[in-house]
């Protein structure tokens, strides 16, 4: 089973979110996400800067079988990405809820985040996808 | 047992005289444009390059050497005479724009070709033009854009794909400009009439079908789809990957597809060629003739021409700079002469055979077939998924381990809605013995992998090079030569 | 039954172990109503005898015309080692490289191909081929818009001196995608593209341009001036090249102060025979950063489990049979054949032969446009510096001058007013290595013949 940090809130797409607390959250793929992927090669990270939409495709994740869009559970400014990611993609693999971030937005309506799956509801998901 | 690179046997100044002109000649090229370093290229002798060559063609499994049941690929024997008819000197010298008079048996040739596609697929008009499977699925979905366009039913956009199909099928819709509806298949392998009723309306453009689908069984329900997908004012395309499965037994065109792309290199035995090239004529029903690709080649009493934009001013255009992949055509033209009547009709008969047989036996040596209960098409899948979980050895496990017993593997993982499958196809020009073979390698690894799966995961073992690392492939891009 | 080995024995058998009567069971899934009666349309079977006898009158009737057209497809000598090795079944016969390790032949065979590729241009990757030239455009075009992330336009700049049916076949292919193909103007006493063409798009939204070199009618633009146009207007650069040309020219890699950005055209000139237009290849190369945005099956170079090296098909993720509707394009097979056919006509010509192969082109060329201007009614009409096809303008509509030269054996150039209605009576003329001085003297007699003809009716 994968590890699903009860502190984080989660899109049924597999990202997870984390509140920084200061009007910012951190965004990445779940355990269950990079198991799927496998190995990661690539990650192409959201320019800084970029307006997003919840729910807008804003970065991609490419292992050796699969290339899958990164969908923004948030809408918001991106004000930093994690450019470790680009020669030492496998950091997902490895981290993926701490040194595997993948990009840091401005929240435009901090509301939205009430609408994310709690790590619970997160977990019926990921059963579901298991079976 | 590695070949080296051809550069890394280059030496400098070395040159295989015979093939370019003996005497330097002046250039008169304006200094700015003019080329500074030579390119790299190899330096190396006429034997050495066809030593080369021929070494490393000798590292290929190939039809000509290996049974490969690759499921989805019709695997069959390339003719030998398709080739060397194909390569007479004059169709080989004949420049596409030399005139048509001077190209009456080539035209001829072409006609006839669309005649007899027309006929073994049951429909209105044939273009030989789209250069591969996926050209022609682009064809046809832009001839059903086109189609509604011109009825001034602009709202059309929406293309409905079952979820098995082949990747090249949503890929093209999107390049054509269309979203994307995704429907399920049952448990049984048919489509899902209710979910496909609950998708259809006033912005659907058309429906991409393969059948026998990808699952490698029958739509049995196909009447009543055409008519779901008609009645909402949707055309149906088909996607002809598995057309060896059906060819002489049932017409895309009598099922109610309005639209057909046919794999030449798959049905109709052009070569495969390490890659290509491959041929994707198109079919066209009544409805969409106006807007069929150019070039298409006409009959004017006895003379044969080529349709200009003039002739089909409505067509979605020219998808090649010439006309097609003609070499490609003629070989198809050879092969349905060679087969005739008679002989296009068994090719459904022994593929079904081949392929049944081989279910049959498989199924009775304890494989898990994915739809046990259905006939087999011309291919079937084997699902490993029971191995994966109780021995911990997948599907890509089994197929690496066929290498080393001399059998091509079957397709893996496709179709992706099938865990840990086999996609197995073995064609009408396989022998009995050679299948039997392929039985007793399947269950000789099947008890390897009881007893000692380790060794699987391992394989292969006794080929030119062991399991490739993909993810360093991907990581560390290696793509060019560079010298050291 | 031609290529079927089942013997009575073999079927009764088989039908034994599947369960059933007859063949005919199989079939029972599928709907009595649908069920075809007899392809009453299909001749009967040829023996390959009779076939042989066919075809071989067919080839016969449409015979070998001296070739003096190029426009897209060029006759140069092919040497035989090509297509013999190229016709060996383990090539002919081999599938998609997929299971790298039973496909090593194949897969070196393309990495070698791409280095040569990327060489030849001056790009540092190259992909495995695409269709044709023409696709291989408008490949580059939607690459483009993909590549380019700050440009919103979709908007191409394309000269008019770019090949005709490249750009057709570009609208054609892109079309759908909400591609603005505009087009550059061009001098019609020089042939050449209008520089302030591109002057008036300046501070407006570029996607990406295109330039051809040489261009339609064979000769050099200002591809210097044009890419750092480009470059300085925020568009990307796509080249168009005839890679014969290339052992002679600077490539697009170096054009400019930074090179171009994506390179394709036609790789028919290497190894490939005409054969009636196809089939073909496209070829494309590019800069480094745009690698996961390029079409086509890409083969790169790894390790095995012994830490040996062996090559594979790479950055599968961007293709169709696993990104589905992201896909960087739908093309699934391409041009595998002509591949290997062109990277041993590489290998057997190098840098020297390619060379020797280019400057005898553009020489034979120059002494057909002496020949033939040395005839009453004919002129050449842009007397700039070209590689080996020139336009040359009669005093008389050329269509007819045509049939008749193809009456004579000789097919004596492509007419140009089909495309380019105001250069009236024009067309476009080519001789490669492949014509002899007897071949052109043949020409030019025929063509004096054919023109006495023409004034006397």
């Amino acid at each position: 089973m994968s590890n699903i940090p009860t502190e984080l809130k989660y899109r049924k797409s597999h990202e997870w979110v984390r509140d920084e607390g200061d009007g910012t959250v951190t965004v990445g793929i779940s355990d269950h996400a990079q198991q799927a992927l496998g190995d990661l090669v690539f990650v192409e990270i959201p320019e800084v800067g970029r307006e997003l939409s919840a729910g807008e495709a804003c970065a991609v994740v490419e292992s050796v079988k699969a290339a899958s869009d990164v969908y923004s559970p948030v809408s918001g400014a991106v004000t930093a990405a994690n450019d470790a990611l680009a020669g030492s993609p496998e950091i997902v693999n490895q981290d993926p809820y701490g040194a595997g971030w993948i990009a840091r937005i401005r929240l435009s309506d901090p509301a939205e985040l009430d609408g994310l799956l709690a790590a619970s509801q997160y977990e019926e998901v990921v059963k579901a996808a298991e079976d | 047992m590695r070949e080296k690179l051809i550069f890394e046997q280059s030496r400098p100044g070395r040159r295989a005289t015979a093939q370019a002109p003996s005497a330097p000649v002046d250039v008169e090229i304006p200094e700015q444009l003019r080329r500074r370093k030579p390119p790299l290229l190899p330096e190396a002798s006429e034997l050495q390059v066809v030593r080369h060559f021929t070494r490393l063609s000798q590292l290929n499994f190939s039809i000509d050497t290996h049974f490969y049941p690759l499921g989805s690929c019709t695997m069959k024997y390339n003719p030998r005479a398709c080739n060397s008819l194909a390569m007479l000197p004059e169709f080989l010298g004949r420049h596409p724009y030399a005139a048509e008079s001077r190209g009456q048996g080539f035209l001829a040739t072409m006609f006839e070709l669309q005649e007899m596609l027309r006929e073994v697929t049951g429909m209105q008009g044939v273009s030989l033009t789209p250069m591969a499977g996926a050209q022609g699925e682009f064809a046809g979905v832009a001839m059903i854009r086109a189609y509604h366009r011109a009825r001034g039913d602009l709202a059309r956009n929406e293309i409905i794909v079952p979820d098995a199909a082949h990747g090249t099928n949503p890929a093209t819709a999107t390049m054509c400009g269309c979203k994307v509806i995704e429907i399920p298949s049952l448990p049984d392998g048919d489509i899902d009439g209710d979910a496909l009723r609950n998708v259809v309306g006033p912005k659907t453009a058309g429906i991409m079908l393969t059948n026998p689908s990808t699952l490698g069984v029958f739509e049995r329900r196909i009447v009543a789809v055409a008519k779901i997908v008609h009645d909402a004012g949707g055309l149906l395309y088909y996607d002809g990957a598995n057309l060896n499965a059906i060819l002489g037994k049932v017409r895309p065109g009598d099922m109610g597809f309005d639209v057909i792309h046919m794999n030449l290199h798959k049905t109709f035995s052009t070569p495969h060629g390490g890659g290509g090239p491959g041929s994707g004529a198109v079919g066209v029903g009544k409805r969409l003739l106006p807007f069929m690709p150019l070039p298409v080649v006409a009959r004017d009493g006895e003379r044969f021409r080529w349709l200009t934009e003039k002739d089909l001013p409505q067509s979605i255009g020219r998808l090649s700079g010439f006309m097609g992949n003609a070499g490609v055509l003629l070989r198809a033209y050879i092969y349905m002469r060679m087969l005739g009547r008679e002989g296009m009709q068994r090719v459904a008969e022994y593929a079904a055979l081949n392929a049944n047989y081989l279910f049959a036996r498989l199924k009775k040596e304890g494989f898990d077939a994915a739809y046990p209960q259905r006939r087999a098409s011309h291919e079937f899948i084997i699902t490993l998924k029971r191995q994966a979980r109780e021995l911990g050895v997948t599907a890509m496990d089994f197929a690496k381990r066929l290498l080393d017993h001399g059998f091509h593997a079957p397709t893996t993982y496709f179709p992706l809605l099938v865990p840990e499958c086999l996609l197995i196809e073995p064609t009408e020009t396989e022998a009995k013995e050679d299948l039997d073979a392929f039985i007793d390698a399947l269950v000789a690894i099947q008890r390897e992998a009881e007893t000692e799966p380790d060794k699987l995961k391992g394989a292969p073992y006794t080929l030119p090079v062991r399991r490739l690392d993909d993810v360093r492939a991907a990581k560390q891009l290696d793509l060019v030569w560079r010298a050291s | 039954m031609p290529f079927i080995p089942h013997t009575e024995a073999d079927v009764a058998e088989m039908l034994a172990a599947i369960g059933v009567s007859s063949i005919d069971e199989l079939f029972d899934e599928i709907p009595a109503a649908l069920r075809s009666r007899t392809l009453a349309g299909i001749p009967p079977a040829l023996t390959e005898m009779e076939i042989g006898r066919l075809m071989q009158e067919r080839a016969e009737l449409d015979g070998r015309p001296l070739v003096f057209v190029g426009a897209g497809a060029y006759d140069h000598h092919v040497p035989a080692a090509v297509w013999q090795i190229v016709t060996r079944g383990e090539f002919y016969s081999a599938y998609t490289p997929y299971q790298a390790e039973a496909s090593q032949g194949t897969l070196q065979v393309v990495y070698e191909f791409q280095t040569m590729m990327a060489s030849l241009t001056g790009m540092p990757v190259a992909n495995a081929s695409l269709y044709d030239g023409a696709s291989a455009l408008a490949e580059a075009c939607l690459m483009a818009v993909r590549a380019h992330r700050r440009s919103k336009s979709a908007r191409i700049l394309m000269p008019g001196t770019v090949n005709p049916v490249y750009a057709a076949v570009t609208h054609a292919i892109a079309g759908n995608q909400n591609l603005a193909i505009e087009v550059i103007d061009w001098h019609r006493d020089t042939g050449l593209t209008v520089a302030d063409g591109f002057k008036a798009w300046s501070g407006q939204d570029v996607t990406a341009v295109v330039i051809q070199q040489p261009n339609f009618f064979g000769l050099f633009e200002d591809v210097d001036a044009i890419t750092n146009w480009a470059h300085d207007n925020g568009a990307l650069v796509i080249a168009v090249v005839n890679p014969t040309s290339l052992a002679l020219l600077k490539p697009p890699g170096e054009w400019g102060r930074d090179g171009v950005d994506i390179v394709v055209g036609e790789g028919q000139p290497l190894g490939v025979p005409l054969s009636s237009g196809g089939p073909y290849f496209g070829f494309m190369t590019s800069r480094m950063e745009h690698v996961r945005q390029m079409p086509g099956r890409i083969v790169g170079r790894t390790l095995d489990l012994d830490g040996k090296p062996g090559f594979t098909l790479t950055l599968q993720a961007r293709e169709q049979h696993i990104r589905r509707t992201k896909a960087t394009s739908n093309i699934c097979t391409n041009q595998g054949l002509l591949v290997t056919a062109a990277t041993i006509y590489m290998s057997l010509l190098g840098a020297a032969g390619l060379e020797r192969v280019a400057a005898a082109s553009q020489q034979r060329t120059r002494e057909l446009v002496d020949a033939l201007t040395a005839l009453p009614g004919v002129r050449l009409r842009f007397p700039g510096a070209r590689f080996h096809e020139a336009v040359l303008e009669l005093d008389a509509p050329v269509r007819p001058v045509l049939e008749a030269l193809g009456a004579r054996n000789i097919i004596g150039g492509y007419e140009l007013s089909q495309h380019y209605p105001e250069l009236g009576n024009t067309l476009l003329v080519c001789a490669t290595e492949a014509r002899t001085p007897a071949d052109i003297a043949a020409y030019a007699k025929a063509l004096a013949d054919v023109l006495q003809n023409a004034r006397a009716a």
